[in-house]
């Protein structure tokens, strides 16, 4: 029998609190995240036993998916929303949990301020009443998303029954092109496998690809790992990693650092640890990727046309489906498309670097009259990074304007909704019928093709801009 | 939330062969604004189901009276997507006790299972056949039986076992939920976390 572990094995089977026969893991979290949409059913649930949260200290609420993104000084307008918000800072007070409500410095969307602040950490298991929790994989944890039941199972026992998932070990190597950014890897794999591919898996991003990129590119694959049916992604913890977690509010210091680094350098799968499947991409085959469906699988190269619906695997009747609502036909090219939104932001590509990534292709150019752009910041801390870095007076330059902090268009909960018809290139997770409001329709993609349909009104690949600025 | 026993469930069907059918479909993000279970069953597939003047849309299942029963039989990759049991519950609200499909998303089954919808996955050649069946006659009748693992076309008779873990299938028989189960091991969770570094 192989001996030798995988990074999943060792995080997962260090929680098991108990194993059950052909049932369920009992397993142990160290970091349960809450949100105002997924927790008030779970807090109700405690009252009604009459029990209190076990570890509050383990805890930690902020209200992201309601949140308007202009005005947030002033009441919530929408009075479902501020009921809500109003529920989460109430039961927090009452839990003895830390609230990062609106207006608190440290708001912003959970995947976003959990890694911002040290709440995420290597060798960890995090959970979180929203399916990219799996975002926390990009260091070394092994963090999905629970439903409103298992919130509440989370609350109570800071334990949950989990059926162990199978592994598997997504390679990509090689270096990437220009303009191919980490959300045109997630995609392109995503395209490869579909969206139930993982389904039943939990992933391992191994090779040279996921060695170079940033912790947030990191974050961004993670992300992703839920859309193609994984229960999460996870990337071993490196010298980078490392360095981002060092630090921070709530990262360990001094001696607990020392011993906590100790355990974090032994987490990394062993050589000859064995996958239930692995795949191995090719770097070179990736190029900016964006969506013409409904579900995030339907991606392709920004330069090829929609494909046929007999040379793909599924429905032909599901496929064409699909095709209708995006008002696209098979073999359409995507070039040139003309588009109405661009929404940058998200847990997918809300951080600075993408902001970065955005604005060094807007720079010296102009919003096109014809799209509404939001470009919505992941946390506070983000946002204060556009501005320390000079990025917010390049964008306003360009056209464009900063709103505040939250999940915004990604799901359209709060007053950010893409209309009936129109689209949108967005650099959120899902291009769902209606997920961005009733009748919209998605075009997911990097923030640097995002980029070039704010400026060109139409989708665009982003290349052919930096060849501009290079010639 | 303790849920209704399942044992057998005798019912008609009805059919939703559609692949993918994900959580934003099945209840769209806009209706996840209640802080109580209540209500969601009303909400179930909303953009599929009402235009947006809030009149039924004549064409889908839902509204066509010739259709109705206990079973929900969807396409490959049912419940994709977001990990919202407010999915379950409106599937639970509006009447299904169970939902057939040759693939579930992995947070939705599980979700089903917590609330006491029971996921029945089958082969893609019996869904094709229980489609059929609905088909040559839309109140043909199914037994699914969760002692037996079960599911059985009863015009024809013809059946097949689906998979669930033995500790799930005890919940879903008892109607237990696994808070009650955590809780009774409150002392080896207290004793497991002392020794937490985090």
């Amino acid at each position: 029998m192989n001996t030798k572990k995988t990074l999943f094995d060792k995080v997962w089977d260090s929680h098991v609190v108990q194993h059950i026969e052909n049932g369920p893991d009992v397993l142990f979290i160290d970091r349960h995240l809450v949100h105002e949409v997924t927790s008030p059913v779970a807090f109700l649930g405690l009252k009604n036993r009459g029990i209190k949260v076990l570890h509050p200290e383990k805890t930690f609420a902020t209200a992201d998916h309601n949140t308007p993104t202009i005005n947030q000084h002033l009441p919530v307008e929408d009075p479902l929303s501020a009921n809500q918000l109003r529920m989460l800072e109430e039961n927090s007070n009452e839990f003895g949990i830390s609230y990062w409500g609106l207006g608190h410095e440290k708001n912003g969307i959970v995947h976003v301020v959990g890694p911002e602040y040290g709440i995420t950490q290597p060798g960890a298991t995090i959970v979180c009443g929203d399916s990219h929790t799996s975002t926390h994989g990009a260091f070394g944890a092994i963090a999905f998303g629970i439903g409103t039941s298992e919130v509440e199972m989370v609350l109570a026992t800071q334990c949950i029954m989990q059926t162990k998932p199978k592994s598997m070990r997504i390679n990509v190597e090689g270096s990437l092109n220009r303009g191919v950014t980490p959300k045109d890897v997630a995609l392109y794999i995503i395209s490869q496998l579909t969206t139930s591919g993982a389904t039943g898996y939990f992933v391992e991003y191994a090779g040279q690809v996921f060695r170079d990129m940033t912790m947030e590119g990191r974050m961004t694959v993670c992300n992703l790992s839920i859309e193609m049916g994984a229960r999460g992604g996870m990337i071993a913890p490196d010298e980078k990693t490392f360095e981002y977690v060092k630090g921070r509010e709530f990262t360990p210091a001094g001696e607990a650092w020392d011993k906590a680094m100790a355990y974090w350098e032994t987490l990394p799968t062993e050589e000859g640890a064995e996958f239930d499947k692995e795949i191995t991409f090719n770097a070179s085959n990736i190029e900016p990727m964006i969506t013409y469906g409904t579900n995030p699988g339907m991606g392709i190269g920004i330069s090829n046309g929609i494909p046929q619906a007999d040379a793909v695997e599924g429905g032909v009747a599901t496929y064409k489906k699909s095709l209708q609502y995006m008002n696209f036909n098979e073999g359409d090219s995507m070039m040139g498309k003309p588009i109405d939104f661009v929404f940058l932001g998200s847990c997918t590509n809300g951080r600075i670097e993408d902001f970065r990534l955005f604005t060094s292709l807007v720079k010296g150019r102009s919003k096109a009259p014809n799209v509404t752009a939001w470009l919505v910041p992941g946390s506070h801390r983000v946002e204060k990074a556009i501005k320390d870095e000079g990025l917010l007076a390049i964008l306003n330059e360009a056209g464009f304007e900063l709103r505040e902090p939250g999940c915004s268009a990604c799901l359209a909960m709060n007053d950010d909704k893409v209309p009936a018809g129109k689209y949108a290139v967005s650099t959120s997770n899902r291009n769902f019928e209606g997920r961005q409001g009733p009748g919209s329709r998605t075009l997911l993609a990097s923030p640097l093709v995002a980029a070039a349909a704010a400026v060109t009104g139409k989708v665009t690949d982003p290349r052919e801009l930096m060849e501009l600025e290079t010639a | 939330m303790a849920y209704d026993k399942f044992n057998i469930l005798k019912s008609s069907a009805v059919p939703l062969p559609i692949e993918n059918v994900d959580t934003d479909q099945i209840i769209p993000a806009r209706f996840l604004k209640a802080t109580e279970r209540k209500g969601f069953g009303d909400n179930l597939f909303r953009d599929w189901r009402y235009n947006g003047d809030g009149t039924e849309k004549k064409d889908f299942v839902l509204n066509n009276p010739t259709y109705n029963g206990k079973i929900l039989v969807g396409g490959k990759n049912f419940g994709s997507g977001s990990s919202r049991e407010h999915a379950a519950w409106a599937v639970y609200d509006y009447g299904f006790r169970v939902v057939v499909s040759s693939f579930f998303a992995d947070i939705f089954r599980n979700n089903c299972l917590n609330i006491g919808v029971l996921p029945v996955q089958v082969s893609a050649e019996f869904l094709d056949k229980i489609l059929k069946a609905i088909e040559a006659d839309p109140k043909a009748a199914f037994e699914v039986s969760l002692p037996e693992q079960t599911i059985t076309i009863e015009g024809s008779g013809e059946s097949e076992s689906f998979e669930i873990n033995v500790y799930k299938k005890a919940n879903m028989l008892n109607g237990f939920d696994d808070i009650d189960y955590l809780l009774n091991i409150s002392d080896e969770i207290k004793e497991f976390a002392s020794d937490r570094p985090l």
